[in-house]
């Protein structure tokens, strides 16, 4: 006989739906819908006078070249970010995966940096990679090479890369890292066995076998990159120079915070939200297809 | 021992009550800041100055982290209903208080009404020049006050064979230095911070030169910037050349380079003056500081520089009572001794001609002279159109619009001219942004 619970009434569910409800609306759902409302308004800081204008900050908004380009600098950089801490990461988790002396410490170790603030992230490597008195940039002078991220945008392009990627470093290789162990051992074994060696063993069967987790990577880092980040680059270049590392996060910042445009600042805020829920949209729709659970 | 729960409680809300019990009898006066070290330890030791000079009214300070931080905490705060009564706000966002009348109770008014004595004549043009109506109505209490002066560093003068007596007056003469100083300092031979409130905004008032339409702003919010003047170009232009070959070394949009002074490495650093308790801390090597730099050939110069700093903005909708209370407190900082005391203790620039005055016969100036560069160059022609002050709504963006040009001139991807033009029509985009929200 078949054993079955029936609730009955539908008042149940729905109570023990509530508080997850209930934070996703208080937290998701009504700062977005603030957002937009506030994305048609023209208001002065204080909210003195308010204006409907229907979509006039988003006219100004893409009539503007520098907005393309805080679009062209994000794309750089989350790109950058991206491969380099999903490849470093990998190589990281494989290495540390192996059975060698003192593997638990490693671990510890490489998880570390996670646990460090976006902004003191960002502080630290300013500290090591500053012009005139940072540790490195001494090392790079004496050895002869100009390093100047307060004028080159190149340079300082690099800085906040290193320092974003090396604070998600952490998070992908924990993640690496538990995919790695869940792989069976005994493929494996039986590749190993058939005379395929480390490295093919590692295209062939490793990394299609790791490909749920690298894409979940690649949407939490894509996140990431596109709003976490703006605590590094405020500490690091403040989008300089000459808005060689503004995002479109820190423009969202530096518009509606210094400026005092909040209505502008809130469109680029939902034009972003766009951007991420598309980009989230298509890696569901196509990237997963070639995913192999 | 043990405390049941019921106790716990009892003894938390009578400590609650315990705690609020002395405000009730006293006025409280929220006064939010932004000073760090050695000026916040001033701003508290007033505050209990002033409470213990009096038993109605208790002001409290608050840091609420930098001049931007602040001053968006107090527009958040005004939002929500509860903004402080005294909000301490830095220059450039002068004209963002000023456009939010309704949000502001200006001082002059607001001394009146609480029937204190008040005479805006007492207190310094060239400091008060900057927060006030055309009118000459003030609008705002001048607090910390600055300017722009230039730092240099006598042991390297000797090393390079200059006069440590004479330092250069001009920019010519500054940039000749400059080339010899390389010889002993061959990263940096001058540096600014700040690098638009130096070598623009200074710039400009120094020589005279409008940097933009109705008095700087002052007459109106439909001004329009003229930074792409001669003037203008011809500094930028020299700036690019000599970064080439880092006779100028670029140091950065705020004062995170000023280190570069304090360690050696940059000779001549112009800065602000409040600079000056830093430097005397940190620096390793004799060390003084002068009046900026000029262009001789430009007529008028040099005229007057302005100040950097912050005013005290009082804000609306509090009631008549809490008023007098910082009505009371304005007097007690505007003290004659008060000021003396602040001014050589602490750097601060006084802001009463009384003041300035008694420090002056005291024969304080001769053994602090780096304490007066700042207030002979602020005081060194009556304040004209040109020089009297700033008012750009937005000014804290522009600003970083400007250096965003300025670096892009640096690096050479453009000249002087292309930069400023751009400067010029950006920064009038954003005085349009800003005159769009105003005038609604």
């Amino acid at each position: 006989m078949e054993k079955r619970v029936v609730f009955n009434g539908r008042l149940l569910p729905y109570l023990l739906l509530a508080p997850q409800l209930l934070i996703t609306v208080v937290f998701f759902y009504w700062p977005a819908g603030q957002a937009v409302l506030q994305s048609f308004l023209v208001q002065d800081a204080f909210g003195l006078s308010t204006e409907f204008v229907w979509f006039e900050n988003y006219q100004v908004l893409f009539s503007k070249p520098e907005y393309y380009k805080s679009m062209v600098t994000t794309a750089i950089f989350s790109s950058l970010v991206a491969f380099f801490s999903l490849s470093i990461a990998l190589l990281l988790a494989v290495q540390a995966d192996r059975h060698i002396k003192f593997a638990a410490g490693y671990k510890t170790l490489l998880i570390w940096p996670y646990a460090v603030a976006p902004a003191v992230a960002g502080v630290l490597w300013l500290f090591m990679f500053q012009p005139s008195l940072g540790i490195i940039s001494q090392t790079m002078r004496v050895a002869g090479f100009e390093w100047n991220p307060l004028l080159r945008q190149d340079h300082a392009m690099t800085l906040v890369v290193m320092s974003a990627t090396w604070k998600q470093i952490s998070y992908n290789f924990l993640f690496f890292l538990a995919g790695l162990q869940a792989i069976p051992k005994s493929v494996i074994e039986a590749a190993a066995i058939d005379g395929a060696r480390p490295a093919r063993r590692f295209w062939t069967i490793i990394f299609p076998l790791l490909s749920p987790t690298t894409f979940f990577l690649l949407v939490v880092n894509i996140v990431y990159v596109f709003f976490d980040t703006f605590g590094i680059i405020d500490a690091a270049t403040q989008g300089g120079p000459a808005k060689g590392t503004e995002t479109m996060v820190y423009k969202v910042y530096s518009d509606g915070r210094s400026g005092g445009d909040l209505g502008g600042s809130a469109a680029q805020s939902v034009v972003l939200m766009v951007i991420v829920i598309l980009l989230t949209a298509i890696q569901f729709r196509y990237v997963e297809r070639k995913v192999q659970y | 021992m043990k405390f049941d729960r019921r106790s716990l409680l009892g003894a938390a809300v009578l400590a609650a009550s315990l705690g609020v019990a002395p405000a009730q009898a006293q006025t409280e006066i929220q006064w939010w800041h932004a000073m760090t070290g050695a000026n916040n330890d001033v701003i508290v030791r007033l505050a209990e100055e002033f409470n213990a000079s009096q038993k109605d009214y208790k002001v409290v300070p608050a840091y609420k982290g930098s001049y931007a931080d602040t001053l968006n905490a107090g527009i958040a705060a005004f939002r929500a209903g509860n903004a402080p009564h005294i909000l301490q706000v830095f220059e450039v966002g002068t004209a963002t208080m000023m456009g939010a009348r309704g949000a502001i109770k200006p001082v002059q008014d607001m001394m009146k009404e609480a029937g204190e004595t008040f005479d805006p004549k007492a207190y310094l043009p060239a400091i008060t020049g900057y927060y006030s109506t055309t009118k000459g109505e003030m609008l705002s209490f001048p607090f910390n006050s600055s300017s722009a002066v230039m730092w240099f560093n006598k042991d390297k003068f000797r090393q390079a064979g200059l006069n440590p007596d004479q330092p250069p007056k001009t920019w010519p003469e500054v940039f000749e230095a400059a080339k010899k100083l390389k010889a002993v300092s061959p990263t940096c031979g001058f540096s600014t911070a700040w690098i638009t409130w130096v070598n623009i905004e200074q710039l400009g008032a120094w020589h005279n030169t409008p940097l933009g339409t109705k008095a700087n702003g002052m007459d109106g919010f439909d001004t329009q910037f003229q930074i792409n003047g001669p003037l203008f170009v011809r500094h930028l232009q020299n700036l690019i050349d000599l970064q080439k070959d880092k006779t100028f070394d670029y140091s950065g949009r705020t004062n995170t380079g000023e280190g570069r002074f304090t360690s050696g490495e940059c000779p001549i650093f112009m800065t602000s003056s409040a600079f000056f308790g830093n430097v005397k801390a940190n620096a390793k090597f004799e060390w003084g500081n002068t009046v900026l730099p000029y262009y001789p050939d430009v007529a008028g110069a040099p005229q007057n520089s302005i100040i950097g700093g912050a005013s005290l903005w009082v804000m609306g909708g509090k009631k008549v009572d809490e008023y007098k209370g910082v009505a009371k407190f304005f007097t007690f900082l505007s003290n004659v001794d008060r000021q003396v005391k602040l001014h050589t203790e602490s750097g601060y620039l006084p802001i009463t001609k009384a003041a300035y005055e008694k420090v002056k016969a005291s024969g304080f100036y001769t053994q602090n002279p780096h304490l007066e560069t700042p207030l002979l160059q602020l005081n060194n022609k009556e304040p004209t159109d040109n020089s009297r002050g700033l008012r750009f709504g937005g000014l804290v963006q522009i600003r970083d619009v400007w250096a965003e040009e300025v670096e892009g001139a640096l690096t050479g991807k453009k000249s002087a001219k292309e930069a400023l033009d751009a400067a010029v029509s950006r920064g009038n985009d954003m005085l349009r942004q800003f005159e769009r929200t105003v005038s609604r």
